[in-house]
Formats: C-alpha cells, structure tokens, sequence
C-alpha cells in the first residue's frame, strides 16, 4: 500500500533535502521542460481564441461555484432519472464509509481504480485496505507509485520523480506480488515498460467485478460524468465492471453539457499539451446492456465549502487539475511535488492545500510562503486563477493567526509607529544616520523574519524630511 | 442528526452568505451562435485536416471512395492477419461483402464474453461524429458502433467515418452529441506520458487504430 503524506516535514525542511537530490532534480527538469514545450505549441495553436476560451472556462466555473447548492440539486435529479445512485460525504471518514460499504454489498474484495487526486486525498485505499480490500491502481503512474510504496509527487503525473529505470527496477521487483509478474528480461525502454503494465492489468481488467474512480466533470443539467485519460485504463474501469461507484468533489460540477466544448478544449492542450487526450469516457446514469448496470456517485465536501466561504480563496475551486501550474513553476522544478506534503503539489497546492486543510499545522502554514510570487502559475492556469494573488492572502492569514510570531511582533512594532507621526518621523531618522551599519539580519524572533527576507538599502533621508524640505517647491 | 446531504447543502448555503439573493442564474445567457469564442479554428479542409491529426497521433488512415470500402474493409484486416473480428449486430453488411474472417456479431441483447472479446483479433465499427481540428472519433453506442467493451478489449480498431460525420471544432461536436447515451471519444491509440512525459503508444486500449475515410 502506498503511504500517507502525515508526517512529512513543513515545506522549507523537506525543500532543502529534495533539492539535495539530483537524481530528483534531473527528473523534474526533464520532464517539465518536455511539457511545458508541448503545451505552448498546443495552446499556441488556437491563436487568439485561446485565451477567450481561458476567460469563460474561468465564468462558467465562477457562476457555477455562486449557485453550487442549485447544481448539486440539478446534478443529483438528474443523475437519479438516470438510474445512478446518489451518496453525499461531509468529509473523508464518510466518503471512505460510503465507498467500503457499496463494494461490501457486492461481495467482492478487489476494485480496480482509476486514478483520481479525490480518492487520493481521502485517502481511500488505505480505507479499503483495512476492511479487507484491495484496491488495484491501473494508471501507470500510479501503479508504479503503489508497486513501489511511494507517494504521488504530481497531479496528471505522480511518478513524475522517477526516471525509467527506476520505474523499471520497482516492476521487476514488486510486479509478482500484486500480480502478472513483469519478464525477466524488462528494459527500462517506456514502450516496454508500458507493454509490462498491460500484460500485468489484462487479467485483472477482464476478471474485477467493482471500479471505483473519480470525474473530470459532472453535467447538472444532463447527469453526465466526464473522464479523460490516455490508456485505455479508465475505459476498462468504466466500462467492464459491474459496479462503478464515483467519488467526486463538489467543485467538479459545470451547469450544461455545451459547457464542456470550452473544457474539453481547455484541459488536453492545457494537461498534456496534446490537442485532445486519448480517451474521453463519459456516461450518464446507466445504460442498459452497456457498461456498468449499478451506478453509484459520492459527492464530496471535505473541506470544499471552506474554501467556497473564503471570497479571495474561493476561485481556487475553479482548478481543473491539468497541473500547468506544476510544469511551469520554477518552485516546483526544484523541489519536486512530495516536499508540499500534500497529495495537491506546485502552486495550486500552495494555495488548496491549507484552505482544504484548514491551516491547523506548521505544515499547512508554510505553503503559502513556498513560492516566489513570480506569476508564471497564472499565466499559463487555463481557468486564470490567481494563485498569487491566494498566495498572498493566505500569507495574511497567517500572519493574523496563532502562526508566524516574528512577523507578528514586527507588525505589531511597525504598527504602532506607523500610527505616529513623531515616532514615524524619529525611527526614519535614527535609521537614515545609521546607515550602512543596520544588519541585514535580525537576531531573535525577529531574524526567523529576516533569514528569508532581503533588508532593502536605507535612504540617507526618508521621504517626509525631502517633502519638508524642499518636495513642495518642486511640485 | 441531520443527514450528510443536509449538511453539505447548508455549508454551501453558508459559504455564499455573500451571492445576493437575487442574483441572475440563467445560463448560459446567449444562444449556441452568440458563444464568445470560435465554433472551429479554421485550419483547412475538413477531410484534410481529420486526417493531418489523425496520422500526428499515430492512428493508419485510408481515404476511400464508398463503392471501394467493403474491399478495403477486408484488406485492413486481412494486412493484420485478423481472422475473428468483433462486428455490432447494426454495421451494414455491405461493409463485409467479400470479407474472408470469421464475424461475431455483438449486441447489448446478445453480448459477446469478455473472453471471447479478448481472443478477438480485431473489431469494425462506425462512428457517431469526427472532430478534424482535434483528430478525434466519438463512438456513441449507435448501431453501427454497439457496446463500448467491443472497441476496447480487441487490440486492433477499425473505424469507418463518413465524410458527412465530420466536423471541424469541439463545439460544433459537443452540439451533436446527445450526453444521454454513453460515449467515447477516441484520439488515436492508447498511450501514455507517465514515463518521463513522453508521449508512448500502446497500453490497455487498442494499439491499432486504423481509420477508413469515406468520400
């Protein structure tokens, strides 16, 4: 079983270990920059149509996410006309009781799973396991995270940090305990690495009676759910068992069917920078005679409505997960997805992570700090959040809170003799004559502030003595 | 206690304290023609373009005329040595007037085993609509395309899109298909870019996929 993301340490501690590796380092940089290149050529290829695209797929998820009980309502009707079956969750203990239940009535003690950051960040599997189900990962990034007992480190691609011949060594050794073992004579070329992971999943696809996945979107209006995929995994899981059972967070919802032509433009040249992914699945209650003929969907909160109270914070529910943000951020590249701690890394991470979470650790209060608010994320995010503009929101935050005393003290100090003119106007002077002896570092509380802060030069005179002097002449 | 569904509901009640009460919802606010953005981008012919994508992904493509089909039908199944092909209950026979392999028809009423899907060697199905900008087929479950484990389990696809099918945009595809059946929407083989981002074909879904354009 793959683990759990408790207990790794607060960003800035698990940063400096990862950067140390360069192993890691050569992996990220590769892969983002193969990405970050294809996905400039595909976005390019819509001309200016691109970014009227951006700035609607941005209205629709904004006008859905201000009426959300309204589509909730509309999605849960029509997902029952369509003979589906409709649970709702408050948070991870529910959905993961929901889910063991449903695969408990089907007598069956293997599901196979497509991937999906919902399930993930419940936590699902772990769940399962401890009822006495195995839950079998079918995406080949997440089958080589769960063969080889790590953690996802990317949205689209959580084993983004491995390299192929680390991917080939944990399916010579761990493919045999879970299953079909991999040949002997396994290279580390992907296309034999990707042929190990077919013949390794056939028997399990045709044989698993139970799928669970996650949605891409869910229609209110028709009841559709929506997943994109590249393999081929996603199809067998949505379509050989006899029960599917979808978890899906609240925010995934789009009002119509036509909303999904912006998106379906949107996410594959955004996500994988291919013009459209592989596979689109998508199905609507149940079919009669096609796929699976029980339908159950698990609508998820777990901290969504939180984040929806925060007006700043809320557009980080707009997110799509096509894990841009990730590819593009110089942040990202360098430390890798684990070092957030979080099954959501990279910048939209930074901002969901600590609204999901609620901002109760260490942890979740240094995120907002693990980024240099160099804007590229909003650039290239396909609904435009404004990650940076959350970033620094969240920073206030904590600022506020129980959290970051030496900033506290500093701003507490800089408030009362911003608050007074003679104070203002004493401090700046002592300061200017001062001069080139003021440290640049702080001791004490203050220097936790200080350590991660350039102390900008100090001017000879400050600005109010200039305007006394001669400033007003001059206008 | 309340029930969960309750709960979310009134969460999300709570969390739009600021949304006033009311707020317009209608959407969307203008009809299909009036959408801020293109319907399609303009690249080209139609067929030419469809087929431009679909070769960039990896898919075999033959353009040819109706009354050449059943011919060509047979001899893409015939260069792959398919000798068992999966065929829908509603694909015109004509498709396989001449056509030496062994057919086993499938239908919701009379499905195929999983078993018997695996040992296949190939399945011939048509198509719903095609977007040419995108490179991509949608299977609808219609009677010439029939359940979607039969164009998932053989390894070797072959699909007949008419020129009639074709449309240049997502959008113009989105507005003719109806979100009630189930559907697939198929750009080239399966792959995957999980090792080190780069794009591999040929994982769980069919390795082959072989397009016939008609007309």
């Amino acid at each position: 079983m793959s683990g759990t993301f408790l207990g790794i340490p607060p960003f800035p501690d698990a940063a400096r270990s990862a950067v140390e590796d360069s192993q890691l380092r050569h992996n990220l940089r590769k892969a983002t920059r193969t990405i970050r290149g294809k996905r400039t050529e595909a976005v390019d290829e819509l001309g200016a149509d691109w970014m009227r695209l951006r700035a609607r797929g941005k209205e629709v998820k904004d006008h859905t996410l201000r009426h959300l009980d309204h589509y909730l309502e509309e999605l849960e009707r029509s997902v029952q006309r369509a003979g589906g079956t409709v649970h709702w969750a408050a948070d991870a203990e529910e959905a993961n009781t929901i889910v063991t239940r449903l695969v408990q009535e089907t007598g069956e003690s293997d599901v196979v799973k497509v991937k999906s950051m919902a399930t993930q960040e419940i936590e699902l599997n772990q769940a399962l396991e401890r009822a006495g189900i195995t839950a079998y990962e079918t995406d080949l990034a997440e089958l080589i995270v769960q063969l080889g007992e790590d953690l996802p480190s990317h949205i689209l691609v959580p084993a983004i940090h491995l390299g192929r011949s680390q991917i080939r060594e944990i399916f010579l050794e761990q493919m045999a305990e879970w299953g079909t073992p991999a040949p002997a004579d396994l290279t580390d070329d992907p296309r034999a690495l990707a042929e190990a992971a077919r013949v390794h999943l056939r028997e399990r696809f045709l044989r698993t009676r139970t799928a669970v996945s996650g949605a891409n979107f869910a229609v209110a209006d028709s009841g559709t759910l929506v997943v994109l995929e590249s393999e081929g995994n996603g199809r067998m899981c949505l379509t050989l068992p006899r029960t599917l059972i979808s978890v899906v967070g609240i925010e995934k919802i789009v009002p119509t069917w036509s909303d999904l032509e912006v998106f379906m433009q949107l996410l594959p040249r955004s996500s994988t920078g291919e013009r459209m992914n592989p596979y689109t699945s998508t199905w609507t209650g149940v079919a009669p005679g096609d796929g699976p003929q029980e339908f159950h969907l698990v609508l998820l909160d777990n901290g969504r409505t939180d984040v929806l109270a925060d007006t700043v914070g809320r557009q980080a529910l707009r997110c799509i997960r096509c894990s841009a943000c990730l590819n593009t951020c110089p942040v990202y590249e360098r430390t890798g997805g684990h070092a957030y701690g979080s099954v959501y890394p990279g910048p939209i991470g930074a901002i969901l992570t600590p609204q999901l979470r609620g901002m109760s650790s260490a942890a979740d209060e240094a995120l907002p700090y693990a980024s240099s608010l160099c804007g590229a994320c909003y650039e290239v995010c396909p609904v435009a959040i404004d990650i940076p503009e959350v970033l620094v929101h969240l920073r206030e935050e904590v600022a506020e809170g129980s959290g970051h005393l030496g900033e506290k003290a500093l701003m507490a100090g800089a408030g009362a003799v911003f608050g007074s003119p003679t104070a203002l106007e004493a401090a700046q002077r002592a300061a200017g004559l001062a001069g080139g002896a003021v440290p640049r570092h702080l001791p004490g509380l203050a220097g936790q502030w200080t350590d991660t802060r350039d102390l900008p030069g100090l001017p000879k005179e400050s600005f109010r003595r200039w305007w006394k002097r001669d400033g007003r002449s001059e206008g | 206690m309340s029930s969960a569904r309750d709960r979310v509901l009134g969460r999300v009640r709570a969390a739009l304290a600021d949304v006033p009460a009311g707020e317009d919802r209608r959407w969307p606010r203008e009809g299909p023609e009036e959408r801020p953005y293109a319907d399609s981008h303009g690249e080209g012919p139609s067929l030419d373009v469809l087929v431009d994508r679909l070769v960039d992904y990896k898919a075999t493509v033959h353009r040819v005329d109706a009354e050449r089909l059943p011919a060509e039908v047979a001899a893409c199944l015939e260069r792959a040595g398919a000798t068992r092909v999966v065929v829908p209950e509603g694909a015109p026979r004509a498709w396989f007037e001449g056509c030496p392999a062994t057919l086993l028809t499938d239908s919701p009423e009379r499905p195929r085993t999983l078993a018997d899907l695996n040992g296949a060697d190939a399945v011939v199905t048509g198509c719903a609509v095609a977007i040419a900008e995108t490179g991509t087929i949608v299977l609808d479950a219609g009677p010439d395309q029939g359940r979607r484990a039969i164009t998932l389990v053989p390894d070797h696809h072959v699909c007949v899109v008419r020129a009639d099918q074709v449309v240049d945009g997502v959008p113009q595809a989105v507005r003719l298909l109806d979100p009630a059946r189930p559907l697939t929407w198929i750009s080239g083989p399966s792959a995957t870019s999980d090792i080190e981002l780069n794009r591999v074909e040929g994982v769980h879904g069919p390795r082959l996929l072989e397009v016939l354009v008609v007309g």
